[in-house]
């Protein structure tokens, strides 16, 4: 399967070259971009991993871009890595943007889990299949 | 300015309250001197005389019978404050190309209202007034709400921020679609068309407004399927999916009861039509409040008050007192669809429902500066009638904060829903994509959409069916004060 959080997940994977044009809009727009990583895919898995703090000072894209290759060097393959960018304007103080630029070269999705209770409903779980394993040893 | 008469009779109040009739003018409900309070409720008229009644008169009226006023004198009046409680229509202005109406400003005193009620409000505001004889016609046009009474209104029950937060969702619109046909699919059918839907690349899909609990479909089978579509395709793709459960019903304990089985099967989102009224609105943006429920709010019925520009009240108002109700969602129009929508007028509620002060736009519609206070922002959502093809057209109008609904769109898909689903998909990823690079996706967006859709056989064949369909039809409800093209563009 392909995960398709973030903004650009049903488009090709993104090349450095478009990569690098999102990061500068999120720069120009007074943004804070942040890089994080994961091996915990689940939707509802809001914190993945900071690598470093959000770059509030960085207004060149090429030194987000730096991060984003030390990151790789670290986790490609491993892990998902995902670009964010924050606004700090009153009353959104929030996201702006936020999409994945590597992920595993194998993703094999999640199980959903079914708990048949009182009724017809059902309590759903989704898990995915590499968290059986332990976290750093997933993909 | 006009040049009607601006003099206002002075009375002694020995002769103000003399029983017997007076004109409204004269009882104090027109002070062409006075200056509005920064805590003043102001609405905005439109005022139609019937042949030979004064303007500023009928205003009066308006201003009169929808605060302390009746047909005559009361002594009563004096047992109050009642210079406080007199609304007070301060300015009337001859609506500019429309001979026979006038524009009437009208100031109301905080106290005349009840805090945080839109029931209260609009009690007064569009009571008794609309049917007053006198006039011909009224319509609400605007209102200014001072932030003293914004305050009083908890504001939507989630809003934007949290909204995507929540769905973790961000830098793009969201997708959806509503489920059609909109009556007569079994429960079991209906959530394959959401699953469907949501699997290839919808965030949410939407109960239509007049799917409730008929014979072909009862409402807790639609909750149970439903809910079974939306977390398989959470699981297909790993991404937060939602399906708007349409909780309207005959009563409140029924819509509760809906709710909570909604809420029991962990829906993350609830729906509402308009026609439940104000204050069923209001229950219900608490209820989602208190239970970490998205409320989206589908505005069925609007149009018989709110399209035609002489009588009733405009859709900007409605807006204002939406976002005070404390709704999440609201259908505030495409432009380029298949339902009105002048795109001026459009954006005027695109920015009532997300920014957090509006300045005064007559081009727009928007009369008054409004400032919300940091009331939570509403999430507009444009449905009917649009497909992939447009998706540069209405980014550009819409912006990125927008729910696009493409229910024909999808569903109608020459090689089927989930088809459907992912043509929409990718036509809005790289729209957006262009956009942050600094494409001019107006256009652009054409190639942009051609260029996508080489990596992309639905998106080629969403272009093809349905090339350059619009809806070209002379908008009614326009803007007064700029002259120009309404048909959509």
């Amino acid at each position: 399967m392909r995960l398709t959080q973030g903004a650009f997940s049903f488009l090709p994977d993104l090349t450095d070259q478009q990569i690098t044009r999102q990061v500068q809009y999120c720069i120009d727009n007074g943004w804070a971009v942040n890089i994080e990583f994961t091996d915990d895919p689940h939707p509802r898995n809001s914190y993945w991993e900071l690598w470093g703090q959000p770059m509030f000072d960085v207004r060149d894209a090429a030194g987000v871009m730096f991060e984003l290759n030390e990151c790789r060097k670290a986790h490609k393959g491993q892990h998902y890595i995902r670009v964010s960018a924050f606004d700090s304007t009153h009353t959104w103080e929030s996201l702006r943007l936020s999409f994945i630029t590597d992920r595993p070269a194998d993703e094999p999705g999640f199980t959903l889990e079914r708990q048949e209770v009182e009724g017809r409903s059902i309590r759903y779980t989704t898990r995915a299949y590499a968290a059986n394993r332990p976290e750093g040893a997933r993909y | 300015m006009n040049a009607i008469d601006k003099t206002t009779a002075t009375e002694t109040p020995r002769s103000r309250y003399s029983a017997g009739v007076m004109e409204y003018r004269k009882m104090g409900y027109w002070e062409p001197d006075y200056e509005p309070k920064d805590t003043d409720v102001i609405a905005l008229f439109r005022v139609t005389p019937q042949d030979g009644v004064d303007p500023i008169e009928a205003s009066a009226a308006v201003a009169g019978e929808s605060s302390t006023a009746t047909w005559t004198v009361v002594w009563t009046d004096r047992l109050t404050a009642h210079d406080k409680y007199r609304a007070k229509c301060y300015r009337v202005d001859p609506v500019p190309n429309a001979p026979g109406q006038w524009f009437a400003y009208i100031a109301y005193d905080l106290d005349l209202f009840e805090n945080g009620s839109i029931a209260n409000l609009s009690a007064s505001i569009i009571g008794n007034v609309f049917g007053f004889k006198p006039l011909k016609a009224l319509r609400l046009e605007d209102m200014r709400l001072p932030v003293a009474y914004v305050k009083t209104f908890d504001g939507p029950a989630t809003g934007i921020v949290v909204e995507r937060e929540r769905l973790d969702k961000f830098g793009r619109p969201l997708l959806g679609a509503t489920v059609k046909p909109k009556l007569g699919l079994s429960g079991r059918n209906y959530g394959r068309v959401v699953y469907e839907a949501l699997k290839g690349g919808l965030d949410f899909t939407k109960d239509d407004e007049n799917i409730n609990s008929q014979p072909f479909m009862h409402w807790r089978d639609r909750f149970l399927y439903c809910m079974e579509a939306v977390n398989k395709a959470q699981a297909q793709t790993g991404e937060i999916k939602g399906t708007y459960l349409n909780v309207t019903a005959a009563t409140m304990e029924d819509m509760y009861e809906r709710a909570e089985f909604a809420k029991s099967l962990g829906s993350s989102i609830v729906m509402i039509d308009l026609i439940i009224g104000y204050t069923a609105i209001q229950s219900m943006a608490k209820w989602a409040r208190r239970n970490d429920m998205i409320l989206h709010l589908h505005r069925a019925g609007h149009s018989t008050y709110t399209r035609q520009k002489n009588h009733g009240v405009s859709f900007r108002v409605i807006t204002k007192w939406m976002r005070l109700a404390g709704v999440d969602h609201i259908h505030a129009g495409t432009v380029v669809g298949k339902l009105e929508g002048d795109p001026h007028t459009t954006r005027g509620y695109y920015d009532l429902c997300r920014e957090d002060f509006v300045p005064q736009n007559l081009a727009h519609g928007i009369f008054f500066d409004q400032p919300w206070a940091s009331t939570r922002k509403l999430m507009p959502v444009a449905s009917g009638g649009i497909h992939a093809g447009q998706m540069h057209q209405l980014i550009d109008l819409l912006g990125e904060d927008v729910v696009l609904q493409f229910g024909g769109g999808t569903i109608g898909h020459p090689m089927g829903i989930q088809a459907g689903a992912t043509a929409n998909r990718v036509a809005l990823e790289c729209m957006i994509l262009a956009r942050n690079e600094g494409r001019d996706i107006v256009h652009e967006g054409p190639e942009i959409l051609q260029q996508a859709a080489r990596h992309c056989l639905p998106l080629k064949q969403a272009l093809e069916t349905w090339k350059d369909v619009t809806f070209n039809y002379t908008s009614t409800d326009t803007p007064d004060f700029v002259p120009q093209a309404t048909a959509a563009e």
